[in-house]
């Protein structure tokens, strides 16, 4: 089905009764040409991907709960492309391309807002680093703009510039960063795969690897039985550690709890994403007009899918320092989602060094903003059996060889990046 | 979350800081270099039950070795880390 003004306007004078679903909820067949674990945005994507630009359409996702239900429905929906290190800097901006065509690639509105993305600095220090990142970028075609404080008062006149320890002294803009509704990027990159034959398969928890004598991946075993495949490609964020170790394998990833916050709706206040630059806050507003915050993880290895009150006691401090009007407003709702942290805080797209295995991990807390680069370059590598050149540094192997790409700088200490 | 503490007593978690898995054991000097990659880079990840390493820095100090689960967040044992500490807890 084609959404358009007319399907819209057909439905809306049939009672909105008549929509069709907008994607297929399949069951599985007995084999596939490639088979995707996860059905988060990354799994998704690189279905869609499969399907629309390698021409691999005998695919399947498999989710094991309901699609979306991970970290994808759970995010704080930031995209930007504004990083510094080589691997990281071109990967981001394809993906950020990637964002600026979603909605017409898919067909669905995935409200794609470029409301711009600006991290506050509070010291010379800091505002060096700033622009030595934006200049990194502009030298790689990226938008990026140091503003001064006049520029910042003007755009944020709510924010305390009083603040006598961490005063505001300008900020580092990305226009073209901004939000999207994560729950639609999911309900969006369903419904272009499945139109294009995609199976999806919800319910359905992968339990085992199927090897064949030479240990080559043949297959999966899952709740809904088993299920052959030509390749296996994992995208299952949190779960990476769990999922590789059916196959044997340690990786060099810890899983910890993200917290996200959102206050009661008010009115229009925040005009784009910020990011408090002398403590860990960031807040956007929704469209429904709650704020949208958070700042660190939690800061041990966590399954659990909820956080402890210290952090959320720094978040909110952080916020006041920031914005102290904050204080009048609020809580609404608070929740936490697994993040995949790697060893250097950056991500792993990869042949796993077990045939017929390929490996998309490691996303930390910075994963959405990577979904339709990391569909993309998943694909490329699941159809070419050869790394797309933006995500060719990503490799599993960086670790041993020492070609980290350790954007914060903190070395192996997961909870730090 | 809320550590009991041996030397302190239940604390808040805001006390404390994670170090994290408390099973790699650092290789000694000269190892090869497969087990100075392993220790530094490679983790279970353990869905589960775990022993970590926590450090009561908003209390005695002491390095505490604790048994967790990932999962529920469950603590079921709190003991001090090997260590100069350890010799002054009455069992
Ligand atoms: C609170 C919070 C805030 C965040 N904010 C941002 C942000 O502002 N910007 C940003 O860029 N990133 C952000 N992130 C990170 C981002 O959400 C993740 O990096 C990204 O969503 C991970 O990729 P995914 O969507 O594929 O993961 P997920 O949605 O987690 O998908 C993985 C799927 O795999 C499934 N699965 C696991 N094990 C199995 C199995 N054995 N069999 C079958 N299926 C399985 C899971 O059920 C899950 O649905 C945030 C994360 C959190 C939790
Ligand atoms: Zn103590």
């Amino acid at each position: 089905m084609k959404y358009s003004i007319f399907s819209l306007a057909r439905a809306a004078l049939s009672g909105h009764k008549n929509w069709q679903r907008t994607w297929r909820d399949a069951t599985p067949k007995d084999r596939y040409d490639v088979v995707i674990i996860g059905g988060g945005g990354h799994g998704l994507a690189t279905a869609w991907f499969l399907a629309s630009e390698f021409g691999i359409k005998n695919v399947a996702v498999l989710e094991k709960g309901w699609i979306g239900s991970g970290n994808a429905g759970r995010n704080t929906t930031i995209i930007r492309s504004n990083y510094g290190l080589p691997g990281n800097t071109g990967f981001y901006e394809l993906s950020m391309k990637l964002w600026e065509r979603m909605e017409q690639d898919l067909n669905y509105n995935a409200m794609v807002s470029q409301r711009g993305v600006i991290n506050l600095y509070h010291s010379d220090a800091q505002r060096d680093a700033y622009a030595r990142r934006g200049n990194t970028m502009r030298i790689n075609g990226i938008d990026a703009e140091l503003l001064d404080l006049a520029a910042v008062k003007k755009m944020m006149p709510f924010l305390n510039f009083d603040n006598a320890r961490f005063p505001v002294q300008g900020g580092l803009l990305q226009r073209r960063g901004g939000t999207a509704r994560h729950d639609a990027v999911v309900w969006g990159y369903a419904h272009a795969a499945s139109e294009l034959g995609v199976d999806i398969i919800q319910n359905c928890e992968v339990t085992g690897f199927v090897r064949d004598a030479n240990g080559k991946v043949t297959g999966v075993e899952t709740s809904r039985g088993r299920i052959g495949a030509g390749k296996v490609g994992m995208a299952v964020a949190g779960s990476s550690s769990r999922v590789a170790a059916m196959a044997g394998l340690r990786l060099p990833i810890e899983s910890h709890v993200l917290q996200a916050f959102v206050s009661e709706a008010i009115k229009p206040l925040i005009p784009n994403v910020m990011t408090f630059g002398a403590g860990h806050f960031y807040v956007s507003q929704s469209d429904k007009g709650g704020l949208v915050f958070g700042g660190d993880i939690d800061g041990y290895n966590s399954y659990a899918q909820r956080g402890n009150m210290p952090v959320m006691e720094d978040v909110c401090e952080g916020g006041m320092a920031l914005i102290p009007m904050i204080g009048r407003v609020r809580l609404l709702r608070q929740w936490g989602g697994i993040m995949d942290m790697s060893m250097d805080g950056s991500p792993i797209i990869d042949k796993a060094p077990v045939d017929g295995l390929y490996l998309n991990a490691g996303w930390c807390y910075g994963g959405f903003k990577a979904t339709p680069g990391s569909g993309f370059v998943f694909a490329h590598l699941l159809a070419r059996d050869e790394s797309h050149k933006e995500a060719a540094r990503f490799r599993l192997d960086r670790f041993r060889t020492g070609a980290m790409i350790d954007e914060k700088g903190q070395g192996a200490q997961p909870n730090l990046h | 979350m809320r550590i009991v503490c041996p030397f302190c007593g239940e604390r808040e978690l805001g006390e404390f800081t994670y170090l994290g898995d408390a099973k790699p054991v650092r290789p000694v000097a000269g190892a090869p270099e497969d087990e100075v990659f392993d220790y530094v880079y490679l983790r279970d990840n353990i869905a589960g039950v775990m022993e970590e390493n926590w450090y009561h820095g908003g209390g005695c100090r002491a390095w505490l070795k604790v048994t967790r689960n990932t999962l529920t967040h469950e603590i079921s044992l709190v003991e001090p880390a090997a260590g100069a500490g350890a010799r002054h807890v009455v069992k």
